[in-house]
């Protein structure tokens, strides 16, 4: 059994992207006694995988502020309970944490959103990010011949990314149509870091044939991924590909929040001015409060810091910032919503529970998602519903569920612990530098 | 679906109000079924729908072996996504204290007819390698077994379509009244015989129904297919139940066709929240771990809360409800609901159409509850 | 400069740069990292742990989400459970 320990913080932050990142460094710059908490090994999240020791000067540069502030770093855990106010349980490798704290800054971030066709079940069927994450994780991508389809500017980023690791991007197919996109381009024009990302990436992918108003429609392949066919402007195309990173826009990890007790609105964290949500100690930034992007993001991790801190005159100093990058965030929504023949993408029999393999028909006759539930099985693996949530919600208009513990799959023996109990082990956390 | 009179309109399309309908309907009566949720909703899709026989009492042996028997003869007809598995149940005995009671128990259910086989440390052992090593022994019962419960009242509600039954499911009740239900957004339905059988929720409906919610608590793992063969049950689990007024927690593990391990159990009295309690969650497992330890690093998916329709003497209400004839109950079944639905829907029809029941229905009636309190 | 290290996945050993996760190994294997409930074959989807299409059985131990777990030398990967 593994071994359990409490820790207690001013602030604890739960998640290790932008958002975190930026919250962490300027609380513990307050010369508060701060921890950052994310289950991956590293800090930087997902857009910032493995970036934060080199890769992104920007991911550099605030891993640095955090650790000159004496931030205490806590990766590999997973955060999957909340026992009691003020505690949170997260499972380690082989051992369990009990986090106690006065303000939580929840920066869980954001997964992309998958939509069901015939095949994309297959191996070598990704996300868009899914195939970044990947490669960043070591999947050689030399030569490869891949479509990148779905919708949204992630598309673009890992095009661009999958091409600068030696990747043949054969086509990126974009759901949208070419007027959501010109509109956007013009809202573009309002941000000038976006419009040098924009014109960066533009460069990046010069000569690969992007469409839009264009989806997959077919997956092919034995045991693998074969090929793809995709429909361009109402005329089906089939492409030879060794992957397909698919994925339509993201959705907000609003898990932890719900489970707190968070007011939850149209999928995101309700947040004051001061990133505060309805429950007055804990704060929410970045993509939990609705998909912004990364520079929004680090903007209201910064805000979420410093009122953590009480520090809002600070704080406040940022609104405007925030201001002008929420405006290119709602940009963003209304340029890539969902079309609605991307409801029909799915045949009879293409699974949409992934982990039950549960296929669309046996879905369709239900009018919510609890009654699907019970009959089906879809959404009772251990995704959790994550993956075929957000399917089902755009399909079939279904609400989901509340949210119970634990909000990850954990091993019997952390769900058994009980906060409190455990032996006290503190970790002695080195004060900021003021 | 027009609001002209039924024979027996049903409240609560869980497993008892579904077997009700599947039984009354086969007998040609015209049925009406309506629930303010979907199929199964109540704690028939949180319990862990097992069929078992038990011995507290003999009325409750008595239905429940009955039951049993129902669940047997329909198993070949039950689809495939009802995973009626007869994987029977071992009452484990941790000490000699526990193997006197395992005795007692073969004696009674020998004496009754059911198969039985008391094991020892070693034959459990061999039965249950994940058991930590030594227990006393325990007694298999080999004729239990398992399913998934809100598939299972999906197919007796189907059948009871088949058979001409109307069910409107999203409906919710405002009050019964004598041969009417009302309804918050519908025409009321009017039938000669109303039958509350809405768990947890029938004192809502039904005034001076001494009816209380118990809560339980349930975690399933991931797959594992060979960790558990059998539904495992601590001995401890009677005094747990036979609890009146406190929260407990036993030890109870189910292995599902996936191949996932259910496990369970506990019980509350006085919580009214659905809310997943983490001190209960925890108090059940470490419980669970003491007889399992192998259970530690298996993950968890899901928890989840559900709340027992509970009586003060243990026995379900089947039967017209004293202050109106025209009413009758089906509820009150406790952790038994899965096991109890047929053998439960069988009297209720019996009552109904003037047949013989096949098991003495005394002991079930509601009006034992106006004759005298009884006390455990 | 990363080094190579080696593991196993169903008995096929598979180099991979050090810093490389179990999933990329099994993809690079050609094994599909875990078969579905109905018996098709699945891999990584989403890259970050929260699909879990990418389990795998790891040194005996069952359902571990390949993605999120940094190979180590002489791992013995089994996607046939």
């Amino acid at each position: 059994m593994g071994s359990e320990s409490r820790q207690r913080f001013d602030v604890l932050v739960i998640g290790g992207g932008p958002a975190g990142l930026a919250a962490a460094a300027r609380a513990a710059e307050c010369a508060v006694r701060v921890a950052i908490v994310d289950d991956n090994f590293s800090l930087g999240g997902q857009i910032w995988r493995r970036a934060t020791e080199g890769p992104s000067p920007q991911a550099v540069r605030w891993t640095e502020r955090l650790r000159a502030a004496g931030t205490t770093e806590l990766c590999g855990l997973r955060v999957f309970d909340q026992p009691q106010p003020g505690v949170l349980l997260a499972e380690g490798a082989d051992d369990i944490h009990e986090l106690r704290y006065q303000k939580l800054i929840v920066a869980t971030g954001a997964r992309e959103r998958f939509l069901p066709f015939p095949g994309w079940a297959l191996p070598n069927v990704m996300g868009a990010g899914g195939l970044q994450a990947m490669v960043k994780s070591g999947l050689p991508i030399d030569r490869k011949r891949v479509v990148v389809a779905g919708t949204g500017p992630l598309l673009l980023a890992v095009a661009a990314y999958l091409r600068e690791h030696g990747a043949e991007v054969l086509m990126i197919c974009e759901q949208a149509s070419r007027s959501s996109l010109a509109r956007f381009g013009v809202a573009l024009l309002r941000q000038p870091s976006k419009m040098v990302q924009g014109l960066r990436l533009r460069k990046a992918l010069a000569g690969v044939p992007f469409a839009t108003n264009s989806w997959p429609v077919n997956a092919q392949g034995g045991q693998v991924l074969e090929s793809v066919t995709i429909s361009r402007e109402g005329k089906s195309e089939t492409i030879a590909c060794d992957y397909l990173a698919c994925g339509f826009h993201l959705v907000p990890n609003t898990e932890l929040a719900s489970l707190l007790g968070c007011r939850i609105e149209s999928g995101c964290v309700r947040v004051d001015d001061f990133q505060r949500t309805t429950l007055p100690e804990v704060f929410c930034a970045g993509e939990p409060t609705g998909i912004g992007g990364m520079e929004l993001a680090l903007v209201e991790g910064q805000i979420a810091g410093l009122a953590a801190a009480e520090r809002a005159a600070e704080a406040g100093a940022l609104f405007g910032e925030r201001k002008k990058l929420r405006a290119f965030a709602q940009a963003l929504d209304r340029a890539f919503r969902l079309r609605a023949e991307l409801r029909q993408l799915a045949s009879a029999a293409t699974i949409v529970c992934r982990c039950e393999d549960v296929p669309y028909s046996r879905l369709s006759q239900y009018a919510s998602w609890r009654a699907a539930k019970l009959q089906t099985r879809c959404g009772m693996g251990p995704c959790q519903g994550r993956i075929c949530g957000p399917a089902t919600q755009f399909l079939f208009e279904w609400n989901p569920d509340s949210v119970r513990p634990p909000i990850f799959p954990v091993r019997v023996e952390s769900l058994a612990v009980t906060a409190g109990a455990a032996e006290p082990v503190h970790q002695e956390v080195t004060g900021g530098q003021g | 679906m027009s609001d002209s009179a039924y024979d027996v309109a049903i409240v609560g399309a869980g497993i008892v109000g579904a077997a009700c309908a599947d039984e009354l309907a086969r007998r040609g009566l015209r049925v009406a079924v309506v629930d303010r949720d979907t199929v199964g909703s109540g704690a028939t899709a949180a319990g862990m729908g097992h069929i078992v026989v038990m011995d507290d009492s003999e009325a409750q042996f008595a239905l429940t072996r009955y039951s049993q028997h129902l669940w047997q003869q329909l198993r070949s007809e039950l689809p495939d996504d009802v995973e009626y598995e007869q994987c029977g149940t071992i009452w484990v005995a941790t000490d000699e204290e526990e193997m006197a009671e395992v005795r007692r128990k073969r004696e009674y259910y020998r004496e009754r007819g059911v198969a039985t086989e008391a094991l020892d440390a070693a034959t459990l052992r061999n039965l249950e390698p994940n058991l930590r090593p030594g227990m006393a022994g325990g007694l298999l019962v080999p004729e239990d077994g398992v399913l998934y419960p809100p598939c299972a009242a999906r197919f007796l509600l189907e059948r009871a379509q088949q058979h001409g039954a109307q069910v409107r499911l999203g409906c919710s009740v405002a009050h019964l009244r004598q041969g009417r239900i009302a309804l918050n957004d519908a025409p009321e339905i009017r039938a000669e015989f109303i039958v509350n059988a809405a768990g947890a929720g029938s004192p809502d409906l039904t005034a001076g129904l001494e009816i209380k919610k118990r809560k339980g608590h349930l975690v399933i793992t991931d797959r594992y297919p060979g960790f558990l063969r059998h539904q495992l049950v601590e001995l401890g689990y009677l005094k747990s139940a036979h609890s009146v007024s406190s929260d407990s927690v036993a030890f109870n593990v189910q292995p599902r066709r996936t191949g996932q391990v259910l496990i369970g159990s506990s019980r509350q009295y006085g919580a009214e929240h659905k809310e997943v309690d983490h001190a209960m969650l925890a108090w059940m497992l470490q419980r669970a771990q003491e007889y399992m330890p192998g259970l530690a690093g298996l993950s968890t998916v899901r928890s989840w809360t559900g709340f027992r329709a509970a009586t003060p003497d243990k026995l379900p209400l089947i039967g017209p409800w004293s202050a109106d004839k025209s009413l009758l109950l089906a509820t009150g079944h406790e952790g038994l609901g899965i096991t109890t639905s047929l053998g439960t829907a069988r009297i209720l029809a019996d009552q109904i159409t003037g047949a013989k029941p096949e098991i003495p229905v005394e002991p079930y009636l509601p009006s034992r509850m106006a004759r005298e309190h009884v006390h455990v | 400069m990363s080094s190579l290290l080696t593991v196993s996945v169903n008995g096929i050993a598979v180099e991979v740069a050090s810093g490389a996760t179990v999933a990329v190994a099994a993809v690079l294997a050609g094994q599909a990292c875990r078969t579905s409930v109905s018996g098709q074959p699945r891999g990584p989807v989403c890259g970050m742990g929260i699909c879990f299409e990418c389990r795998v059985t790891i040194d005996g131990k069952p359902h571990c989400r390949s993605c999120q777990i940094l190979c180590q030398p002489g791992m013995e990967v089994r996607t046939d459970g």
